[in-house]
């Protein structure tokens, strides 16, 4: 089999054109928007989200809405409910956050238990992305498409709120609207993401491009494009071995996301283990040389 | 109404149950640098909030540029210098970019630099005297380097008051010249200069006035007066000392 016929093969089957889509475009804004939520230290926020949204997806089956409706309407209220948790007590804030997505997963959990049969709970925990709808996908293409802009149009007063809030503060930005807008926007990423991979596995689309951009770049618009890069790359290549080995797609993405992760560790510019020491060795050979 | 640029009447800033400042009244003019100098824990990180719109006050009343602080703030009037320590040094941003953030203000909502603010980055890079530097990583500059960056960023903003935070915290003696004849050339231009300290080293060289504090104000006036041991003994307890 020709490299091309290995690249074209898949597609000729309608569910693997669809899925390639999804993944795609599910990673590519999970990416852009994981580069601020690694240098803000939001990672445990985009977990809460992704986990808070179950019951939400439950009560759009039964009530026959589109998924995305509940899903964004819990992921945005586990936000709210975290926030006014975090602002009323002096609860620490990785307590609020737990206390508040486990409770709302939990109700999840429950609303599935009594729902008629068309809903598979292991469908949404775990992505199903070789069985997404026509309507499904042109959810995930347009709100993938909207938040990837709104990310990249915002990204200079992002980059700025994530840096130095009191400084944005001291010129008269309104950092309350900047930190809404990142967090209704990583409500919507989820709401795209879980139908690529699933409820489980969102919080690792939206944490390792980041992290594996960082390692790679100091300069923060770069680190976006690698980001973007990597991780269209290694999950396009999780999705095709997925269809080639028969193992779970959604589990493929994410372990070639990691794996490039894993590459960035080792041989990264920044803080490569592996390039460090080579750097070092090779130092003091020249040293020794001298 | 006098022309101060700071102008706070007995503002009082609360903490649940801890009171952080009591009745500050302060007049800040134009063209003076003022120290303001307290042991830790002494309203100083309060009073910069408070001026900064990020800490609500109790009672009493601020003004900037005689009126509201969040207009004086829209009009890019403000510019503040961190703390080294409330910064994220090893944030993927250069020099530039760091920079370049003063002029935000004065941009788009997409903060599309034009050739102006390009121009005024770099200007104020010159000033600063990290030209050279400008495409660093900022955690590869040194204490007194990162400082300069943050001065730049006030420069290019265009602001007429600048609040520094501990601005010689972690900085050497070199530095720390650099970094007092860079603020005086700030004041000589107009500008309102407040910085917070509570190492009494550099304070005489650089202030043209300190105002002493231990939640609420306990003396204004020349360094030379601040600094006399009765009057010091006032903000920091006996066996104060000025040194270096």
């Amino acid at each position: 089999m020709t490299p091309i016929e290995w690249l074209l093969e898949p597609l000729q089957y309608a569910f693997m054109a669809r899925a390639l889509v999804v993944t795609l475009v599910a990673a590519v804004t999970c990416a852009i928007l994981s580069c601020w939520l690694v240098q803000i230290g939001w990672s445990l926020m985009g977990d809460a989200v992704s986990h808070a949204v179950l019951p939400g997806v439950a009560l759009s089956y039964i009530l026959g809405l589109p998924f995305a409706v509940g899903a964004f309407v819990f992921g945005a209220g586990a936000v709210a409910l975290i926030g006014g948790v975090r602002a009323t007590t002096k609860i620490k804030s990785d307590a609020a956050i737990g206390v508040v997505f486990t409770a709302l997963f939990a109700m999840g959990l429950v609303l599935i238990s009594i729902t008629p049969s068309q809903t598979d709970l292991s469908h949404i925990l775990f992505g199903n992305v070789l069985g997404v709808s026509d309507a499904e996908i042109a959810q995930v293409v347009v709100i993938g498409a909207v938040a990837s802009a709104v990310l990249l149009l915002k990204r200079r007063d992002l980059t700025l709120f994530a840096f130095d809030r009191s400084h944005a503060n001291a010129i008269g930005i309104n950092t309350r609207w900047l930190s809404v807008l990142l967090l209704g926007l990583l409500a919507l990423t989820v709401v795209v993401a879980l139908q690529a991979v699933g409820i489980i596995l969102v919080v690792a689309m939206l944490i390792t491009p980041g992290a594996t951009a960082y390692l790679l770049t100091k300069r923060f618009d770069r680190m976006i494009a690698l980001a973007v890069l990597v991780t269209a790359v290694a999950s396009l290549g999780g999705a095709y071995a997925s269809f080639y080995l028969d193992v779970s797609t959604g589990g493929a993405v994410v372990l070639a996301q990691s794996a490039a992760f894993t590459l960035a560790y080792l041989f990264g510019l920044r803080g490569g283990v592996v390039t460090a020491r080579v750097r070092v060795a090779r130092a003091r050979r020249l040293e020794a040389a001298s | 109404m006098t022309d101060a640029i700071v102008s706070l009447q007995g503002v009082s800033v609360r903490y649940g149950a801890v009171q952080a400042l009591t009745d500050v009244s302060l007049e800040l003019p134009a063209g003076r640098i003022v120290g303001l100098l307290g042991v830790n824990g002494s309203g100083k990180s309060s009073l910069f909030g408070a001026v900064m719109g990020t800490v609500p006050i109790e009672s009493g009343r601020i003004r900037l540029f005689g009126g509201e602080p969040a207009a004086a703030r829209k009009r890019n009037l403000v510019s503040y210098v961190p703390q080294s320590e409330a910064v994220d040094w090893d944030f993927p941003l250069s020099v530039w970019d760091v920079v370049m953030m003063g002029r935000y203000g004065r941009m788009g909502p997409t903060r599309r630099p034009r050739a102006e603010d390009r121009e005024a980055t770099e200007r104020a890079l010159q000033r600063v005297g990290l030209l050279d530097l400008a495409s660093r990583q900022i955690g590869e500059l040194s204490g007194g380097q990162r400082k300069r960056v943050f001065v730049a960023r006030g420069v290019a903003q265009e602001a007429s008051l600048l609040l520094l935070d501990e601005p010689f915290a972690g900085v050497d003696k070199g530095s720390e010249r650099t970094i007092i004849e860079l603020l005086h050339g700030l004041r000589d231009e107009g500008k309102a200069i407040l910085v917070s300290t509570h190492d009494l080293a550099g304070v005489p060289e650089l202030c043209d006035e300190v105002v002493l504090l231990q939640r609420r104000v306990l003396f204004q006036g020349s360094p030379a007066d601040a600094l006399a041991p009765e009057t010091l003994a006032l903000a920091f307890g006996g066996g104060v000392a000025v040194t270096g």
